[in-house]
């Protein structure tokens, strides 16, 4: 197990290489720079300038000159400079990346508690008015899209009952450390996780009852009552860890495309996340930030596909992971 | 050895609903088995074998199955159970043995689990003595390394091994009575004469009562005392087992003996009934079942709906006109 995470750690650095030459060339592919934008708005900035600006700054080397720059900054841990921001990558990542990670586990934590009762519900009780109200209710977030949902949940409880604060993720008035700073933050994150958890409750809910569906008719089931075991028995010890498999594969995926997905919802409710910075930055061509996040990204892939196989490797003895 | 009855069936019937129609797998079938006794049932695939073991341990699906008639167990009529009650006598009383190893077992569950499960339910064992008789149990069914299996998945066992646990579920509180549902169908030729020994073994040790169903007539001559010829879900020969070697009567019975791969005359092969079981839709519901399947009869030497009648003592069939039949060679 130890060796297995070791050497799929130890494949990860090539992965990593080679995602960092194409998000490099990428992003110098990408029309415009950070600088050019400024020439026209900025009356102190005449083509001169901007030579020797660009040159100070490095960006005028050959292309692996600066790649191997870049590199060299990544390993020490120094993504490099904010253009626009004038800081640190780093530091500027630091704080929304807390934002970011508290928004995603919340979505998490919150799409499970909601979709895992009401698919052992719809599964267990197939055909019931339950089930029939859990698969209406499937339907329509499954036809929803996150970013009009979320507008709508924003414009309701946000803006029309007033009951949620519409932008940031914490009162700038409440210090730090408080127990109302923490009370500030809570329900800041509410509106947006509960967007986006409801938004992808569809899957887990589909997996789930499709699933029990499918394991309530196995014959190891049929044993399990042979032998008397209580129906909630058949239930929980059987059919329901059987039926969880699917679901605890993706968990490791789902970490990753939540991030990702973390886009829409920060850009909508104007939460600083890493989201709402990437579309940012695109716009404003801060290419420092934008390949230090896609960078992150591709890492925290990679780290979400071996969780999510040890994970699996965990929940079920038939898969062995040497 | 008793003769007590352990185990009456009588009138059972099991309709499936099919869209809005309920049709009868099981029909009428009365039969007993007695304390210590192995019963056979053999009949073709789809005859309705299988949905007569799951009647009896209640294991249909509810609101898609209707039972009538009495199982009659320990002097209680099983269908009338709550599913509670019938959880107390499910695995205590009654054990099953299912037909495929591969998928009867839990995949996330060790074996000794499996295989403790039940006694959960039906003793007041301690952990520690739960596994005690798990290992005792393991080691009775031949496996060769108890304390190993015992912490073993499923999917590390062959197929062969996989059975023995399987069984070793079925023996855990020591039922009195255990239901085979052809137990080896699905296994190698070599590990299913092994099987049947070790069945054999235990119910001698245990005098359990056995309900065995399969294809094999090969099976049945070696394990069976009794056998019940079953044909479109209902019984159409029953008889000791030498009588029915003997002295079959049924049209159905004399050409599964016929069919037997071990006749070697090839005359004799020829006398095999073509066509099979009719599907539960399409079953004539009127008359013999078994007509369509034997065109060369005359209708006039028919009767109309035959019923199971005892024509020697404890041999009885269900066919009036059993003397008029030949297989055309024969005529
Ligand atoms: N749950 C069900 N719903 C509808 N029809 C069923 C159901 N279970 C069995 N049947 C039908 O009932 C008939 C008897 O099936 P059964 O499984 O008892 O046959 P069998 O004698 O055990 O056959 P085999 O030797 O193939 O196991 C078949 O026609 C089958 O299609
Ligand atoms: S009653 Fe007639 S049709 Fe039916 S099994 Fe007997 S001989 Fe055949
Ligand atoms: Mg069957």
């Amino acid at each position: 197990m130890l060796k297995f995470i070791l050497r799929r750690i130890l494949i990860m650095i090539p992965q990593l290489i080679i995602l960092s030459v194409l998000i490099f060339a990428l992003a110098k592919a990408m029309p415009g720079d950070a600088l050019t934008g400024q020439l026209a708005s900025s009356p102190k900035m005449d083509a001169q300038t901007l030579h020797e600006l660009k040159q100070k700054l490095g960006m005028l080397d050959p292309p692996y000159v600066q790649y191997f720059r870049w590199l060299k900054g990544l390993l020490h841990g120094d993504m490099g400079m904010s253009i626009i921001h004038q800081t640190p990558v780093t530091q500027l990542l630091a704080g929304r990346m807390e934002n970011t990670i508290l928004l995603s586990a919340a979505v998490l934590i919150l799409s499970y508690l909601i979709a895992i009762p009401l698919g052992i519900v719809s599964g267990r009780w197939t055909d019931s008015w339950a089930d029939k109200m859990v698969v209406g209710y499937n339907y329509i977030t499954f036809a929803t899209p996150l970013f009009i949902f979320a507008l709508l949940m924003l414009f309701i409880f946000g803006f029309v009952l007033g009951w949620f604060p519409t932008s940031g993720s914490v009162d700038i008035r409440v210090e730090n450390g408080t127990f109302s700073y923490f009370m500030s933050k809570v329900n800041h994150l509410i509106l947006p996780a509960f967007s986006g958890a409801i938004i992808s409750t569809t899957v887990t809910i589909q997996y789930l009852r499709t699933e029990i569906i499918d394991t309530k008719i196995k014959d190891f089931v049929k044993t399990a009552r042979a032998k008397g075991v209580s129906e909630s028995n058949v239930y929980t010890r059987h059919i329901l860890r059987n039926s969880f498999l699917p679901i605890a594969a993706f968990l490791g995926y789902d970490i990753v495309s939540l991030i990702g997905g973390s886009v829409f919802l920060e850009s909508i409710y104007g939460y600083p996340g890493i989201g709402q910075l990437f579309i940012t930055s695109i716009a404003q061509r801060d290419f420092s930030v934008v390949t230090a996040l896609v960078m992150i990204s591709g890492l925290a892939t990679l780290v979400g596909t071996l969780l999510s196989d040890i994970i699996l490797s965990a929940v079920d003895p038939r898969i062995r992971i040497e | 050895m008793g003769n007590q009855p352990l185990l009456q069936l009588k009138n059972l019937r099991t309709s499936f609903r099919i869209q809005d129609d309920y049709f009868a797998a099981v029909d009428d079938v009365s039969l007993t088995v007695n304390e210590n006794e192995v019963v056979a049932i053999v009949g073709e695939s789809g005859c309705g074998k299988s949905a007569l073991a799951l009647s009896i341990m209640g294991l249909h699906q509810e609101g898609r199955t209707k039972l009538e008639g009495n199982v009659n167990f320990n002097g209680r009529n099983l269908l009338s159970l709550s599913t509670g009650e019938m959880n107390k006598v499910r695995g205590k009383d009654i054990g099953m043995i299912f037909q495929d190893p591969l998928t009867a077992l839990n995949p996330l569950m060790t074996c000794g689990k499996q295989i403790e499960e039940s006694m959960t339910y039906h003793t007041s064992f301690t952990g520690g003595e739960k596994k005690e008789r798990a290992l005792e149990l393991l080691k009775s069914v031949g496996i060769p390394n108890p304390g190993r299996t015992y912490k073993q998945y499923p999917h590390e066992l062959s197929g062969g091994m996989r059975q023995r646990v399987v069984i070793a579920v079925a023996i855990a509180c020591n039922p009195s009575i255990v239901i085979a549902d052809e137990p080896t169908t699905a296994l190698d030729v070599t590990i299913q004469a092994q099987i049947m020994d070790l069945l054999k073994e235990l119910q001698k040790k245990n005098e359990t009562g056995i309900i065995l169903i399969t294809h094999d007539l090969g099976v049945v001559a070696e394990m069976a005392d009794r056998v019940a010829v079953m044909y479109a879900g209902e019984i159409v020969e029953l008889a000791d087992v030498h009588t029915l070697f003997e002295n079959p009567l049924h049209p159905y019975t004399r050409s599964l003996l016929n069919s037997i791969p071990s006749t070697t005359d090839e005359k004799e092969r020829l006398h095999v009934i073509q066509g099979v079981v009719p599907s539960l839709k399409n079953l004539p519901r009127k008359g013999c079942r078994f007509k369509n399947r034997i065109e060369w009869m005359d209708d006039h030497e028919h009767e109309e709906n035959p019923v199971l009648r005892e024509v020697e003592p404890d041999h009885f069939v269900r066919c009036t006109c059993y003397k008029n039949f030949h297989f055309p060679e024969e005529k």
